[in-house]
């Protein structure tokens, strides 16, 4: 037996252990599975999925003992159960869906598995990915493997952010080595940042959105989530690329990120935008957010103050924009192929039965906005105006992006909170995106790495985001700020440690 | 115009109706997914991930749909729009598998073209085009295999479609059924729609308002798939029927959908104002803009066949034809391809005037009686020229010509086998003509004793006698010089 939990290895160690014959990838990925199995309580899997794992673990051993191995051979990762997986359920976290089994494999995960990637199971998520502590689920409320150590919050369950709250609390909790999750308004930055794992949005088109569950199409982006900026790197180069089954991803070229890592930043303009010192923020954001700035500073970047006027409007803007192309995406659940259907007394009143009982709380809500702001009449005044600013937001960034090469922000605006908070009033829910909103009305680039703990001792997150495409250099800047703050904390549910 | 009026009991009305032709593309596959789009196959068997709207499911725009859309455009002398917008048209139903159909609402492919057509009075009017835009098909629900459910067949879902929108310039229902004829037969010559209304890859909604003339327009219905240019005819004479019984006896007519009923002659209301939908029409966020070059326009524009118009032209000026014949032959491509081929067809060129007056009464009588279509003709375009052939060089006569035409008609066989099987060849040798007058005469004494006395009507009689005695072979150009020549 090693001296090291296998549990505890970043996917770049991992690689180098499985191909020096140190472990084999059946090894580590039953570790993963136990690990998987003591931690049940934090509930973050919907439907974990052992023997497949297993199976494709022995494929993997076999491909790394004929040096056939991919970028992700034998590594045990996550997915979100929002990407449609062939043979496997499919929830989206809603009841609707009940009972659904793809028949096809989303182009996300087929990359993962084309690299030797091994999936651990489908990890839980908020309802149709909407929502901020991933607690929207029709699979329960998943947990934050942190814990505060002082303060009000102390002894009590946090939420790990969400949407993709499983596969944040699956990667910190050690049950998973990697996870891939979606990222619309926030979704893999926000619990990145709740659960202290490095989460990343590549930009919009990077990525294939065939074969997942849409929630709001002109945002939706898939990304890693996972323990290290190399490992992030690392799945990105095998998740990433053209797909001419979705006319939105871009054909061009995917970098070898990993080998771009050491990148100097020297020289590097580090812009940040003023108008994200919000009022009510944390001083011990704003001073990590300081930090950060000197650290990059230090490592030969220099710091610019930038401004982005349209800020305060990219999450109202968001809140019109992501519901309506919801409304219409989620329209094509109404129990008449698949999933869940509540028979009723005629056609209207199966389809009213059926979204009834199949939708949750929130999505019925995002449903109604969506359906209100493209409603004739309010169409020009929400939508359209929506869409406008928008434009507006993206023309913003790419002028600030003539002055500086990156941005530097805190990517929320508080650390996890205990679940249960903030379920009575969606504002203060939705307000969790603020910072991360922005930079997906953009489209662009963006990642988040922790950097440091509050004093409560819950992990606080950094965002970087970069220009359109531009992941490579996102990535060698979050390296230098990984390797400055040096963070090395690990929550309290974390394996055996 | 005041012709067009129809009478109320209180006075005149005008008929004010603009159609919205809905044309499946002739292409392989769908419109964003790769299914084929085969009528008549059995159920479901055509319906791919996207088409069911399977969840993570994206639409791919078909670069073929695009094409023929393009093809139709120009066909319609219409603004062909370079950038272009699909946007969703959200509906809940169960044949609409997504929940929305994708179409162009705001920024379609096509805009404002015309189609000219000819008017009772035997003008041309043109008939706007509002704008062609390209949307998804919807499914079919099946409604009378159980007594409690419905079925649902996705084979259709997702067929392209072309839907064209005429600006409200027709005035009456034969205009209506004359706009429909010419659009069909535009997108039949460019091959891009095969415009079977039975099959429903060609139907329209009429939108019928009525109005006093001069006033602004009145409130207008709209009848729903309508599916044969008989249909569309009588589904306005019926409606602007209906809206001004209903105004003059008081009421008025409300804006709504309305179906019609050929078998009870009616129409009537499908959905009103109130229950009409609201579409929340928004682009659709999985498709980028549909943009292209001029230079595929152009490219198109070269390789697009000859139009009906330009054809007509053409069959008037360098073919010498009536403009009956030409209107005529000119319906529809295969027509008016039979008759160019029957022109040159094998080895001699025909006499244009004479092949169209062969088509136009000889062949489609024959045809009508026989309920073929020219597709499957006996008589090919090769085989009529021959048979042309035979009458141009005198080796039978016209009246001949029809006998044996009958006979090709009802066996297939070409006209010189014919003949020459029943011995039908005209008969031009002087001698043989000679004889059989000498013995006409010879036997009817009287006649050409009247004849020589100055009675020269009776020459017909003798023209007649010699045709009989000929079986009709004789070259009655001849037969009437000899005649005159023997009876002196």
């Amino acid at each position: 037996m090693a001296d090291y939990e296998l549990t505890d290895l970043t996917i770049a160690a991992a690689r180098t252990g499985l191909r020096n014959r140190d472990f084999s990838s059946v090894e580590l990925v039953q570790a993963h599975i136990d690990a998987g199995e003591a931690a049940r309580d934090l509930n973050a899997y919907i439907t974990p999925t052992p023997e497949r794992a297993q199976t494709m673990a022995a494929a993997a051993d076999a491909a790394l003992a004929s040096d056939e191995a991919g970028m992700l051979t034998g590594i045990p990762i996550a997915v979100k159960d929002l990407f449609c997986t062939q043979g496997v359920a499919t929830t989206a976290a809603s009841h609707i869906l009940e009972g659904f089994i793809p028949p096809y494999e989303s182009s996300v995960t087929a990359n993962l598995w084309r690299q030797g990637g091994v999936m651990l199971g489908k990890a839980n998520l908020d309802e149709f990915a909407m929502g901020s502590a991933n607690v929207t689920s029709y699979y329960g409320t998943v947990t934050n493997p942190w814990q505060a150590t002082s303060g009000p919050l102390k002894g009590k369950d946090l939420v790990p952010g969400g949407s993709s709250g499983g596969s944040a609390s699956a990667v910190a909790s050690r049950i998973a080595m990697g996870a891939v999750g979606t990222d619309t308004g926030g979704s893999i930055r926000q619990p990145a940042s709740f659960c202290g794992v490095v989460g990343m949005k590549p930009t919009y088109g990077r990525c294939s959105r065939w074969g997942t569950i849409a929630f709001a199409s002109s945002l939706d982006q898939a990304g890693p989530l996972t323990r290290s900026v190399e490992d992030a790197a690392i799945m990105l180069g095998a998740m990433a690329g053209h797909d001419p089954k979705d006319s939105t991803s871009v054909d061009i070229d995917v970098p070898d990120y990993q080998a771009g890592l050491r990148a100097s930043v020297k020289g590097l303009k580090v812009g940040i935008p003023k108008e994200y010192r919000v009022d009510d923020m944390p001083p011990e954001i704003d001073a990590l957010w300081q930090a950060g700035a000197e650290w990059l500073r230090q490592a030969g970047a220099e710091i610019v103050e930038i401004s982005l006027p349209l800020t305060k409007y990219a999450l109202p803007c968001y809140y019109i924009v992501a519901p309506a192309e919801a409304s219409s995406n989620l329209a094509r659940y109404d129990g008449i192929r698949y999933g869940l259907r509540v028979d009723g007394k005629d056609l209207v009143d199966t389809y009213e039965g059926t979204r009834a009982a199949g939708f949750g709380d929130e999505v019925q809500r995002r449903i109604m906005i969506g359906t209100y702001v493209l409603s004739s009449g309010y169409y020009d005044a929400y939508y359209l105006k929506a869409q406008k600013v928008r434009t507006r937001i993206a023309e913003d960034f790419r002028a600030v992006f003539t002055e500086c090469d990156v941005l530097l922000t805190p990517t929320a605006p508080s650390s996890a909170f205990a679940i249960g908070e903030k379920m009575d009033d969606p504002i203060a829910m939705y307000l969790n995106d603020i910072f991360t909103v922005p930079a997906s009305m953009a489209g662009l680039p963006a990642l988040s790495l922790p950097a440091g703990l509050d004093a409560q001792g819950l992990p606080l997150g950094l965002q970087l985001i970069g220009q359109a495409f531009d992941e490579a250099r996102l990535l060698s800047v979050a390296q230098s700020l990984e390797t400055a703050a040096a963070f090395d904390k690990r929550p309290i549910r974390s394996g055996a440690a | 115009m005041s012709e067009q009026l129809i009478d109320g009991q209180t006075g005149s009305w005008e008929i004010v109706v603009g159609l919205e032709i809905h044309a499946q593309a002739i292409t392989q596959a769908k419109l964003f997914s790769g299914a084929a789009t085969e009528f008549g196959a059995a159920a479901n068997t055509q319906v791919s991930l996207v088409d069911a709207a399977m969840p993570g499911m994206l639409p791919v725009i078909n670069m073929e749909c695009v094409h023929q859309a393009i093809r139709s455009g120009l066909g319609l002398k219409a603004k062909i729009n370079l950038h272009s917008v699909f946007d969703r048209k959200n509906y809940f139903y169960p044949d609409l598998p997504q929940g929305y159909q994708i179409s162009q609402f705001k920024q379609p492919i096509i805009g404002e073209g015309c189609v000219s057509i000819e008017t009772e009075e035997g003008g041309i009017k043109e008939i706007g085009v509002e704008r062609l835009h390209l949307e998804q098909d919807a499914g079919k629900s099946v409604h009378d295999r159980h007594p409690r459910k419905t079925y649902i067949d996705l084979n259709r879902s997702g067929v392209g479609l072309m839907e064209i929108v005429s600006k409200p310039d027709i005035r009456s229902a034969e205009e209506a059924a004359a706009y429909v004829t010419k659009v069909r037969a535009i997108l039949r010559y460019i091959g891009t729609c095969d415009g079977n209304m039975e099959e429903g890859s060609l139907r329209a909604d009429v939108n019928v308002s009525v109005r006093r003339p001069g006033e602004d327009l009145g409130t207008r219905c709209e009848i729903k798939n309508v599916n044969s240019i008989r249909f569309v005819r009588m589904a306005v004479e019926i409606e602007a029927r209906r809206q001004v019984d209903l105004i003059e006896a008081g009421g008025t007519v409300d804006q709504e959908t309305r179906l019609f009923d050929p078998d009870r002659g009616e129409t009537r209301t499908m959905r009103s104002k109130e229950e009409a939908h609201d579409y929340r029409y928004f682009p659709d966020p999985d498709l980028l803009p549909l943009e292209f070059d001029q230079a595929l326009v152009d490219q198109l524009a070269a390789e697009l066949p000859e139009l009906p118009d330009e054809k007509y032209a053409r069959f008037v000026a360098n073919h010498g034809l009536s403009e009956y014949d030409a209107r005529v032959l000119i319906d529809d491509r295969e027509t008016a391809d039979f008759f160019e081929r029957t022109l040159t067809d094998g080895e001699s060129k025909r006499d244009p005037k004479i092949a169209a007056n062969w088509i136009v009464t000889e062949l489609f009588g024959a045809l009508n009686a026989a309920d073929r279509s020219i597709q499957n003709s006996p008589i090919s375009s090769a085989q009529l020229g021959g048979l042309l052939d035979l009458i141009a060089d005198g080796t039978i006569s016209g009246r001949i010509a029809k006998e044996v035409f009958t006979e090709m008609f009802n066996t297939g066989s070409d006209a010189g086998m014919i003949v020459k099987a029943k011995g039908l060849e005209q008969i031009s040798d002087t001698g043989e003509i000679e004889a059989i007058i000498a013995k006409i005469i010879a036997d009817s004494p009287d006649q050409a004793d009247q004849y020589r006395s100055g009675n020269e009507k009776i020459a017909g009689w003798f023209v007649g006698q010699t045709m009989k005695a000929s079986q009709g072979r004789a070259n009655p150009g001849m037969v009437n010089k000899i005649l005159k020549a023997k009876l002196k």
